[in-house]
């Protein structure tokens, strides 16, 4: 569970945000820092080595999408961004600048515990993905062998199907954009091609969900990408 | 290996000729020897066949002559009610075109193809008409006798010594779909008309009895099946090309027929026409006007530009060549376009000008390699020339003004030198005193043409002979040498005359050229730089109308397509109703074209790459100026560079209005985009602390937390209600632009249902999509949006616990999803009340939250999408709400052995 007296950045303009969401992570054991403007946030992130970072996008004194791209370039602490925007394409633009999930104002607190929760757990367990499996439902990936199991079966993967799922399962948790996908599994000349994305997710679907229509784990993210939850009550 | 490859070029060709004809209607021609074989029998005999198999069959034309066994054919089939016009007092019938276009039946019988159509009809001949009913899709069965062939009409001429003027153009004659061959033996046909089987039109009876001769029947039969064998190998032919069977491909050499001023010219170009048929080329047909021919009468001229005309007709391209030696500028040509044969009429045996070489033997002798085909002319059987344009009067009275005065100056100059001669008598020898008439010679030679020279060398031949010859004061010539004398000045006049007079005509047809170039490059010069319609419209005329000496309007239809027909009061001859036509069916009309040849005024369509932009009217004063092919490729070339203009000018203001509209949108999201900051932002302090305030630590009293939930409660309603206010806003001002993308329908319903979870509480969802779905093209944000409101909308109106279904599948092409439920349904007459704004089902009115916009919006996206939306009743009671999403061609998938993976299964791991 979480470790005691882990540090939460938020960097946030308005008051009565900042005030509501340092209540939850303070109910939640969290060391709570906050920066109301851009300029305060960065040197927060620099100075207070923080374990997770919410980020609101629109702030008085810039674009959090500037700061997102300054930030990784010297830190890949997880960075979960508030949006009020609804335009999909701002989260895409701060998901492709390396953010790993985004909320849309407004939202239960419930929803943003469970967020942050599954980002700070990826983020420690990355370091040693040198796991050789990796489970979700009923579903077992052998990541040495390369071998899929849902239950006791084997299922019967096409290679850039396998290579959809294995980079999924490398960022579960994380939103991942079509283009982010695209890149990594077809390569950049095929970044216009999001329905090569869609065609070979609803294929996994059909072979690892139990119902492809209500996915449990590999769950879309409408108009953004998609993301892979381990457990299915980390969705809510 | 190459050569074996069809062309592309032509492949495309074919594909878009196969495009057009799927259009168009099909055309079968029933095509027979002569009258009486049994043509308008055989086309009613398919037609009845036709129309027992279900085919809409019309009558359009049926001649039965009376005939009993051809009427009763007839019987049961719809024949449409002719056209009455009246012409010259007396009442008659017409077919009627517009009738035929309207009434739009599948097959309509046009019979006697070669027809023509009674003045003051919409075309000539009835052939156009039928050209189009095929262009307006409707397929048309005709009958058509040999004679009536274009490029065999004289050829029947010459066997049956009758000429006919009704004619059908081959190539028309070769786009026929089919052709069926009526065909009786000679013997059997004139049995028939000796059985009076055959009918014949009482002023043409006597002239019959000579046509209907045995040898000339079967002269007129052979010609009949000769004609549909050449047909038939050009389908093979062509068969041939697009299976590239082997190719046939020549180089793409070509024919040139020269274009004589003699009469007969008509059967040259016939005779060329059939040759470059059954060589399969392209073929050109010129006229060399040299200075001789440039004097020719008007009229003359006029029947050269028609015999052009008439090649022009049978598929030739053709263009008016100037030079002083025929042959030379014929062989030219002939080189520089690639042709290999030449044609040219045979002249008229002269046998005293046999030491002249003909013009043929020259073209021979110039060019070796050019194989010259010499064409009989027969005169006798040249049909007496249609009404000609009478050549403006007060033109040829300026004409023949201007040549009286050159005679005149003529005349003053040599008495000038006469006087000016006569003191120099006693000082200077007669031979000097004559070298001043030549000076004068030569000088009007130059200035005034040939004929003046002439003049000039007569008038001083008898003035020297007269005022200075001794025995002076008399014609009589006393020494021999001074016949010399004259001959030479006589010969040097002449020849000098004429060069200058050759000079002068080929500076003429420079400057006349290199005006008319100057004329096209100003004008695209001038209207390049204009951005308004209005001013595009004022350059044309006016540039038009100083070139072609006339009147000219151009209409512009406006958004709707409409024409403004105020543009032509006060503009005498112009029709609405023709530049409708022109602009509708984008082929010329009027003056000097194939359709209502009759108006004073020449329609042009103004044809732009995307579409007709308008048409231009021009009334010239001379009627003649239209005739010259390089008069009329000069207009048609203004024609285009104003189609271009006014194409450019528009998308100018197309992308102006896109620019404005980008910008207002820009500024429409930006406002709404704030609002929706500056109302979430507070919405989700609220939510969020109303969430924390039920976590506080120590937790509250059970009074307290009950308020909490109800403030959190609270505050999502009214979340969500302000998320609908801020979507309805987005769609109402035009806001959405979608964003499409190629996607299974699953995956929208998968998220929808994942976000209407909460609101549909413990309710089942069960999901149905059909197998072999395909992608859809479309918003997901916006259809996860529909989706959600259905379902939300379940959630309001069902019971706790039932069931909700949700099936997706294609329809026609469509993609169908139905969204039911086993709530209390829709009372009837509300289906449709209940996708307005603001209105909520009246079931349970007062305990359901909401404002009434979900349908609304749920609709106003739909067909943002170009689908419907409504409700009908669920199959086991409640409601269903469906909406259609037009499908599409989705773009190809990952590549075959990829996306086909999830059916082929191959090895129990994972590459």
């Amino acid at each position: 569970m979480t470790a005691p007296l882990q540090t939460a950045l938020i960097i946030e303009d308005d008051a009565p945000i900042r005030r509501f969401v340092r209540m939850t992570l303070e109910a939640d054991r969290w060391n709570v820092v906050e920066s109301a403007t851009l300029q305060q946030g960065l040197i927060d992130a620099g100075t207070q080595k923080p374990d997770v970072v919410i980020l609101d996008l629109g702030l008085p004194d810039g674009d959090g999408v500037d700061l997102l791209r300054d930030l990784r370039g010297w830190s890949t602490v997880p960075v979960i961004v508030l949006s009020a925007r609804a335009d999909e394409q701002d989260k895409i633009a701060a998901l492709d600048a390396g953010a790993d999930d985004y909320l849309t104002k407004p939202f239960s607190t419930g929803e943003l515990l469970a967020r942050i929760r599954a980002n700070v757990r990826r983020a420690g367990t990355s370091l040693r993905l040198e796991a050789r499996t990796f489970r979700f439902g009923d579903v077992e990936i052998d990541l040495e062998a390369r071998i899929v199991r849902k239950g006791q079966a084997d299922v019967h993967l096409s290679p850039t199907e396998y290579r959809l799922l294995a980079f999924l399962v490398g960022n579960a948790g994380k939103v991942l954009t079509h283009r982010q996908i695209l890149q990594h599994v077809w390569g950049p000349g095929h970044l216009d091609r999001d329905h090569y994305v869609r065609i070979h997710m609803s294929h996994l679907r059909q072979k690892l969900e139990a119902d492809p229509a209500q996915p449990q784990h590999l769950l879309t993210e409408t108009a953004v990408g998609y993301r892979l939850v381990e457990d299915a009550a980390e969705s809510k | 290996m190459a050569p074996e490859r069809p062309d592309p070029d032509r492949l495309l060709a074919e594909v878009q000729a196969e495009e057009a004809a799927q259009r168009r209607g099909h055309l079968r021609i029933y095509f027979g020897a002569s009258a009486g074989v049994g043509k308008t029998f055989a086309m009613l005999t398919a037609a009845r066949q036709l129309r027992d198999t279900g085919t809409e069959v019309v009558a359009g034309v049926v001649e039965t002559h009376g005939r009993r066994e051809t009427e009763a054919l007839l019987a049961g089939i719809e024949i449409l009610p002719p056209r009455t016009v009246s012409v010259n007092g007396r009442s008659m019938t017409e077919f009627d075109l517009d009738a035929a276009l309207a009434r739009q039946p599948s097959l309509l019988l046009v019979d006697e193809l070669a027809h023509t159509n009674l003045p003051g009809s919409r075309h000539g001949k009835r052939w156009q008409d039928v050209e189009e009913l095929l262009a307006a899709g409707i397929d048309v069965y005709t009958t058509l006798n040999v004679q009536h062939l274009e490029s065999l009409n004289d050829v029947v001429g010459g066997i049956t010594g009758i000429r006919v003027w009704e004619t059908v153009p081959d190539s028309f004659f070769d786009t026929a779909d089919e052709v069926i061959v009526v065909d009786l033996p000679a013997d059997e046909l004139l049995a028939r008309l000796a059985a009076g089987k055959v009918y014949l039109p009482e002023q043409i009876e006597h002239a019959a009895k000579n046509f209907f001769r045995r040898g000339n029947l079967m002269a007129l039969r052979e010609l009949a099946l000769r004609r549909t064998a050449d047909r038939i190998e050009e389908d093979v032919q062509a068969y041939r090309v697009k299976r590239a069977i082997a190719p046939v491909w020549k180089t793409e050499a070509s024919l040139l027929c020269g274009v004589g001023p003699r009469p007969g010219g008509e059967a040259v170009i016939r005779n060329a026409a059939r040759l470059a048929s059954q060589l399969g080329v392209d073929w050109l047909a010129v006229y060399v006007e040299t200075p001789r021919l440039q004097r020719l009468p008007a009229s003359a001229r006029e029947g050269i530009l028609r015999t052009l005309k008439l090649a022009q007709d049978m598929g030739a391209r053709t263009a008016v060549l100037s030079g002083t030696d025929p042959a030379a500028v014929l062989v030219d040509y002939a080189r520089s376009h690639n042709c290999a044969k030449v044609v040219l009429g045979r002249p008229r045996a002269r046998p005293w000008l046999r030491i002249l070489p003909s013009l043929i033997s020259r073209v021979g002798a110039l060019a070796q390699d050019l194989d010259v085909v010499a064409v009989g002319q027969v005169e006798s059987a040249q049909p007496a020339a249609p009404p000609t344009t009478a050549e403006a009067p007060d033109d040829a009275r300026e004409r023949n003004g201007r040549r009286l005065r050159a005679y005149g100056w003529t005349a003053l100059a040599v008495a000038a030198v006469g006087l000016l001669a006569t003191p120099l008598l006693p000082h200077f020898d007669l031979a000097n005193i004559v070298m001043m008439f030549l000076l004068v010679v030569v000088l009007v030679g130059v200035r005034l043409g040939r004929g003046p020279a002439v003049l000039a060398s007569f008038l001083s031949v008898a003035v020297f002979d007269f005022f200075f010859v001794p025995p002076r004061f008399s014609f009589a010539v006393s020494d021999v040498q001074y016949l010399l004398t004259f001959a030479v000045m006589l010969a040097v006049a002449l020849v000098i005359g004429n060069l200058t007079a050759g000079l002068r005509y080929q500076a003429r047809i420079a400057s006349t050229r290199e005006d008319r170039s100057r004329a096209v490059s100003e004008f695209a010069r001038e209207l390049s730089s204009l951005l308004e319609t209005d001013r595009v419209v004022e350059v044309a005329t006016r540039f038009i109308e100083a070139q072609f000496h006339g009147r000219a309007t151009i209409l512009v239809p406006d958004d709707q397509d409409r024409l403004d027909a105020s543009a032509l009061a006060g503009f005498e001859g112009a029709e609405e109703g023709t530049a409708r036509w022109v602009l509708d069916n984008a082929q010329p009309a009027g003056l000097g074209t194939d359709t209502l040849a009759g108006s004073r005024c020449l329609y042009l369509p103004l044809r732009a790459p995307m579409r007709n932009r308008g048409v231009l009217i021009l009334k010239p004063r001379y009627k003649h100026l239209l005739l010259a092919p390089e008069q009329k490729r000069q207009l048609e070339t203004f024609a285009y560079l104003t189609a271009i203009s006014l194409e450019r000018v528009h998308y100018v203001e197309v992308a102006q209005q896109a620019l404005l509209r980008m910008e207002s949108e820009r500024l429409r999201n930006s406002l709404l985009a704030a609002l929706s900051h500056d109302l979430r932002t507070p919405l989700a302090s609220l939510v969020g602390i109303a969430e924390s305030l039920m976590q506080s630590q120590p937790p509250l009293s059970a009074p307290q937390q009950e308020s909490a939930q109800q403030l959190a409660a609270q505050s999502q309603r009214l979340a969500s209600l302000v998320e609908n206010l801020l979507e309805m806003a987005r769609i109402e001002t035009g806001g959405t632009t979608l964003r499409r993308k190629w996607l299974p329908i699953e995956e929208v319903i998968g998220s929808a249902i994942k976000s209407a979870r909460p609101a549909l509480g413990n309710r089942p969802i069960e999901v149905s999509i059909g197998r072999d779905t395909p992608l859809v093209e479309i918003d997901a944000v916006l259809i996860e949006r529909v989706l959600y409101n259905l379902l939300e909308n379940a959630g309001k109106y069902t019971p706790h616990g039932t069931r909700v279904r949700i099936d997706a599948e294609p329809e026609g092409s469509s993609l169908r999803v139905a969204i039911s439920d086993r709530g209390p349904g829709v009372s009837k007459g509300q289906e449709e009340a209940i996708f307005e704004k603001f209105t909520r089902g009246v079931a349970r009115e007062s305990n359901t939250p909401g404002v009434g916009l979900g349908l609304a919006i749920a609709r106003a996206i739909v067909e943002a999408h170009g689908g419907r939306i409504f409700v009908d009743p669920a199959p086991d009671g409640g409601a269903s709400f469906v909406f259609t999403l037009p499908l599409g061609t989705p773009p190809s998938g990952p590549d075959e052995a990829e996306a086909g993976s999830s059916a082929q299964r191959t090895r129990g791991t994972a590459q």
